[in-house]
């Protein structure tokens, strides 16, 4: 089972949940990707110990997608 | 104009800024390293001089001697404050936040994090240290201090964990844009900012300084 999360207030909280055999799961994870990125939010993946990607379509073969806000200098 | 493959999205906010090259950083530390000598140069031969000409004007002579030594730790105490603690959320989103941010480091990060506040990340530019509100990039003998930090979502404030785990998957999908989206607020000897971090911090650099040492 695939996750998409925000980080967000609460710590963090799901967005939708999939798997690759359930076109329906699939289909509302993409719509909850895309609402978050209409939002303003990033999408990022882990790709092992010390790197992560910004990915612009949701990776429907990755375990954990992680929804971020933007950073700016302080 | 598009960003590259892998750059920060963020960085189309900055889009004057020339993209952080290790050149570029080497540049800067050296302009910080001038500026700092400028500012201390002229107070130390004022202090000198005075004493020279004139035995009584030793409290002028003091004076000045302080100014030399203020300025470069006011600055360095501002630098220092990047890895200061913002004020927590409430325990339950606390607690989630440090369990995401516990799945993206490996055990001493996480032992590190939870005596220190700040998670070590190893990059190309150096090694960094990583708070909730910047991060220290640790060199063999210099530290650089960068201010950078999630944006809160509209109403909610983000835990701590939260605010540290986005300064790092940001660090770790493109670190030289990382460091040209954040601003620097320090760059100077370790132990300039060393003495100005809380107890706790001093052995995240420590620690990472050690390292640094080694393979250097």
């Amino acid at each position: 089972m695939s996750r998409l999360i925000r980080m967000d207030g609460s710590g963090h909280t799901t967005l939708a949940e999939w798997t690759t055999d359930d076109p329906a799961s699939v289909e509302a994870a993409v719509a909850a990707f895309r609402e978050e990125l209409d939002q303003g939010s990033i999408a990022m993946v882990t790709r092992g110990p010390g790197h992560a990607e910004h990915v612009r379509e949701l990776p429907l073969d990755e375990q954990l997608v992680i929804m971020r806000r933007p950073i700016a200098g302080g | 104009m598009p960003a590259a493959a892998g750059a920060l999205p963020e960085l189309a906010s900055v889009y004057w800024r020339p993209r952080m090259t290790a050149e570029r950083l080497r540049r800067r530390e050296r302009l910080w390293t001038l500026t700092t000598v400028a500012h201390v140069v002229p107070f130390v031969v004022i202090a000198v001089a005075m004493v020279l000409l004139s035995p009584v004007a030793l409290p002028v002579s003091l004076a000045a001697l302080a100014h030399a030594w203020l300025i470069p730790a006011l600055y360095a105490r501002r630098g220092a404050t990047v890895t200061r603690s913002l004020t927590p959320a409430a325990d339950g989103p606390e607690r989630v936040s440090l369990g995401l941010l516990g799945d993206l480091v490996d055990h001493d990060a996480r032992e590190l994090h939870a005596r220190t506040g700040l998670v070590p990340e190893p990059g190309r530019l150096g090694t960094w240290l990583v708070g909730e509100a910047g991060a220290l990039l640790v060199g063999e003998r210099r530290v650089s201090c960068w201010c950078v930090r999630a944006t809160d979502p509209d109403g909610a404030r983000l835990p701590s964990g939260d605010r540290v785990a986005h300064l790092l998957l940001a660090l770790r999908s493109d670190e030289e844009g990382f460091a040209t989206v954040a601003n620097l607020a320090f760059s100077g000897a370790r132990w300039r900012v060393r003495r100005r971090l809380p107890k706790r911090q001093r052995a995240a650099l420590d620690a990472v300084a050690a390292r640094s040492t080694l393979s250097a």
